[in-house]
């Protein structure tokens, strides 16, 4: 679920964050926005997914990873408002001033998200200071070197993404802009996503999974191989096998992760006999059952209406079809 | 390897637990502030969050009714109203969704003790509402505001109406979730936690039924009055009479349906309440002796700390045992009876509880007097009615926050009525200070985001229906053909 959420939320995120860069003009942020504009909302259902799925599947987890990161959370939960706010607010009214702001409100709305998951996920691969009398750790001690750099990493890999989703639902100029973008940011992205992949071997305990089964590598190695065919796709012209790259990117990068962590969900990086795990943390075999029972039966009913709004918004946005009117849809 | 942290923990030794941690009455002391603070915090959120939705509720049915009988009609006044109250309806939608978020994210933030203990039944309802409902809402809502020009006009009626379904049954599901905290079923206290053993009981909790009805129903009621309000505004300033006379009528009717809806269901709720919460019933009634054939006071005044009602008016013999039990001989049990540590606040309880049911009333009175005055046509000669009528607006909204008050705080002390305190809810390792800058934080964003809605409600509100939708006439009925 984290995946999904990833991989949906990513692109709306980067061209949140991009959105005022790429275009030259109002016309240009009202054909960007209007790229998230029917997605946004869904797509973030998938981040509520998760929270309300880990509650439900591991509610030892959800409850020690909400509390112990408090800070990180409320400062999520700040950004998802205001972004959510600013997308819908900012078309309401034509005063002076009020679009500039909420433009500014979007990007760092927009960025907030990304740098701290990178952060989350950073912190949850060095794993948490916490044993039998609780947590020891605070919001600076989160803000390590190796976690900011695993921030870094989200915001650029989602800055692709979502040039490249952008690329692929506009028209005219402003798609050789969003392309450009793409092939900019991709060289940091390499250069962060190689250090970030030496660190994590030689500073967590990710490594100790792929010792077990060498043939678990290719996954990592995969999310390697789709970063660099990003690169090859743009310059064959394809960017529409460049955004399937850059969502193979997430997918595996991401399943390394969790494929790293396995069996633990938080480890803790003091005493790791109270490392939660996918087993001391779950919800009891009854609860699990009724889960997976109606999981089985609304995911892909949730996936298939998806893919039908999707297909509902699957044209181009042309530019002259936007108008400098105020309001979203009407 | 049990997770040793869950493993010491049950409701009796978790109190003495925390006072050990902290070893001194500071520690004691600093545990009831982040339980204050994490109360106060989850009572403010969570009214914000019922300020926003009950419109979302409700309007999203009438915008269903109101864009299918377009659909089938072809009846271009009803475009034009789907379209206006769309618009503020859309305004307000946002703000519904992202309060939401705060409250999923505080169980685990604030009361993280009880997210443990609890969540093994507690986590399924708010899994299932995401994954059964707020998916459909999200979706569709993205589809409907934007795809006007992309469906065909029976299918952009069949979205808003999914909205509409998605919006109703996530309350059905988190009130599956608040329901169980009121009257706890389907569970068994094993490992240390409570863990789920029947489902079905879970979701055919009558207290969660009966919560959904009322809620959902008041929901509509705000709406529809909201609808009439608006409507009554134009009316006086008579500003396209036809389409606010035609608003006006669709609120009337579906607010007097949904009033005494929420009244009929609210009676049968209070009713399950004595028998599932009697310490909550006997607050709202405030009775503090035990027995039976007890008296309904017209007006009263509580003295909780002398355990009797400092004045008693006029009063209905036996009404409250027969309110409560159908028979006059039924015993009610007083407060008295509770130990003192294990009432609810009985001023709260009792005054919102009161309050809530004269608005419940009012709201009846002026529905009626509004679907007659429809019907006989005369409703522009009562221009002191129309003007009662946008004040009015605020009444089902204060009546919903009271409904919650009743709802929460006497279900006090117990986050788990019988079986869990609130107090032992807290998360144990958050501080004070983080508490508080949480508070103060969410405080300000959320007044901030209050006004901007109210203000943007207002001003749309105010400037009516664009005169001319045949620009958007032409799209549709283009696509359409």
């Amino acid at each position: 679920m984290w995946v999904v959420y990833f991989l949906l939320d990513g692109f709306v995120l980067g061209a949140g964050m991009l959105y005022p860069f790429l275009a030259k003009d109002s016309h240009d942020k009202k054909i960007l926005l209007k790229t998230i504009g029917p997605v946004w909302d869904g797509n973030e259902v998938w981040l509520i997914m998760v929270g309300a799925g880990t509650f439900a599947v591991f509610p030892a987890a959800y409850a020690l990873l909400f509390s112990y990161l408090y800070p990180v959370f409320l400062l999520l939960l700040f950004a998802l408002i205001v972004r959510g706010v600013s997308i819908e607010f900012r078309e309401e009214l034509f005063v002076r001033g009020w679009r500039k702001t909420w433009d500014g409100v979007f990007v760092l709305s927009s960025f907030l998200p990304a740098f701290l998951f990178g952060v989350l996920f950073g912190n949850l691969f060095l794993g948490l200071p916490f044993d039998a009398i609780g947590y020891h750790g605070s919001f600076l001690r989160l803000l390590n070197g190796y976690s900011l750099l695993m921030g870094a990493l989200f915001v650029l890999l989602f800055l692709v993404h979502g040039s490249l989703y952008a690329s692929l639902k506009i028209t005219g100029p402003l798609t050789h802009t969003a392309l450009h973008t793409a092939r900019r940011i991709w060289i940091p992205l390499v250069a962060v996503m190689a250090i970030v992949l030496v660190l994590t071997s030689f500073t967590t305990r990710l490594g100790d999974s792929y010792r077990t089964s060498y043939a678990l590598i290719t996954v990592p190695l995969l999310a390697v191989l789709a970063l660099i065919a990003i690169r090859m796709f743009l310059a064959a012209k394809k960017p529409f096998m460049a955004f399937v790259s850059s969502s193979a990117v997430i997918l595996f990068f991401m399943t390394s992760g969790f494929i790293g962590l396995f069996p633990n969900l938080i480890p803790s990086s003091i005493d790791a006999s109270h490392n939660l795990t996918a087993y001391n943390a779950s919800a009891s075999p009854y609860a699990l059952k009724i889960m997976l029972i109606t999981s089985f039966i609304f995911f892909p009913l949730v996936i298939g209406y998806t893919i039908w709004a999707y297909y509902v918004f699957r044209e181009r946005i042309k530019a002259e079809e936007v108008s400098d009117e105020t309001s979203s849809g009407y | 390897m049990r997770y040793t942290n869950t493993a010491s923990i049950t409701p009796k030794t978790l109190l003495s637990r925390n006072g050990l941690k902290a070893n001194s009455l500071k520690g004691v002391h600093q545990h009831m502030d982040v339980v204050f603070l994490s109360r106060l915090q989850f009572a403010m959120t969570s009214m914000f969050h019922w300020t926003f939705v009950p419109l979302t509720l409700g309007l999203s049915v009438l915008l269903a009714s109101m864009e299918i009988r377009y659909a089938f009609t072809g009846n271009e006044l009803y475009l034009k109203m789907t379209k206006f109250w769309g618009k503020l309806f859309v305004i307000n939608f946002v703000l519904g969704v992202v309060t939401g978020i705060t409250l999923e994210f505080q169980f685990g933030m604030n009361w993280a003790e009880y997210s443990k203990y609890a969540g093994d039944i507690f986590g399924g309802p708010l899994a299932l509402e995401t994954l059964l409902t707020f998916f459909l809402e999200s979706v569709f809502i993205g589809v409907w505001i934007f795809g006007w020009e992309k469906l065909s006009k029976k299918a952009h009626a069949v979205v808003i109406a999914l909205v509409a379904l998605g919006a109703t049954l996530s309350a059905f599901w988190i009130l599956v979730a608040n329901a169980w905290m009121q009257h706890p079923v389907g569970y068994a206290i094993r490992n240390n936690r409570i863990e789920l053993v029947d489902f079905g009981a879970l979701i055919t909790n009558p207290v969660a039924w009966l919560k959904f009805g009322h809620a959902t129903t008041s929901g509509y009621a705000l709406a529809a009055f909201f609808v009439m309000g608006v409507s009554a505004y134009h009316l006086l300033k008579k500003n396209q009479a036809e389409f606010f006379l035609k608003s006006f009528k669709t609120g009337a009717v579906f607010a007097l349906l949904s009033s005494a809806l929420m009244i009929g269901i609210g009676d049968f709720h209070a009713a399950e309440v004595a028998r599932t919460q009697p310490s909550k019933f006997a607050a709202m009634e405030s009775v503090w002796d035990t027995g039976t054939h007890v008296a309904y006071y017209t007006f009263l005044v509580p003295d909780p700390e002398n355990e009797r009602n400092r004045f008693e008016g006029p009063k209905i013999p036996s009404l409250v045992s027969f309110l409560a039990f159908n028979t006059a001989d039924a015993e009610i049990k007083g407060l008295k009876d509770f130990p003192r540590n294990e009432r609810p606040p009985v001023h709260m309880t009792f005054w919102s509880f009161r309050l809530m049911v004269g608005i419940g009333f009012a709201m009846l009175l002026l529905s009626f007097l509004a679907v007659l005055y429809t019907y006989r046509k005369t409703l522009e000669r009562h221009p002191r009615f129309l003007m009662l009528l946008i004040l009015s607006i605020l009444l089902p909204y204060l009546g919903g926050q009271l409904g919650w008050i009743v709802a929460e705080v006497g279900r006090q002390p117990w986050i788990v009525y019988g079986i869990m305190k609130t107090s032992q809810g807290i998360s144990t390792n958050v501080s004070t200070a983080q508490v508080y800058t949480s508070f103060i934080g969410l405080g300000l964003l959320y007044t901030s985001l209050a006004v901007i809605d109210i203000y943007l409600l207002t001003k749309f509100a105010k400037k009516g229906p664009d005169k001319d939708v045949s620009v958007f006439l032409k799209t549709t009925s283009e696509h359409t053909r």
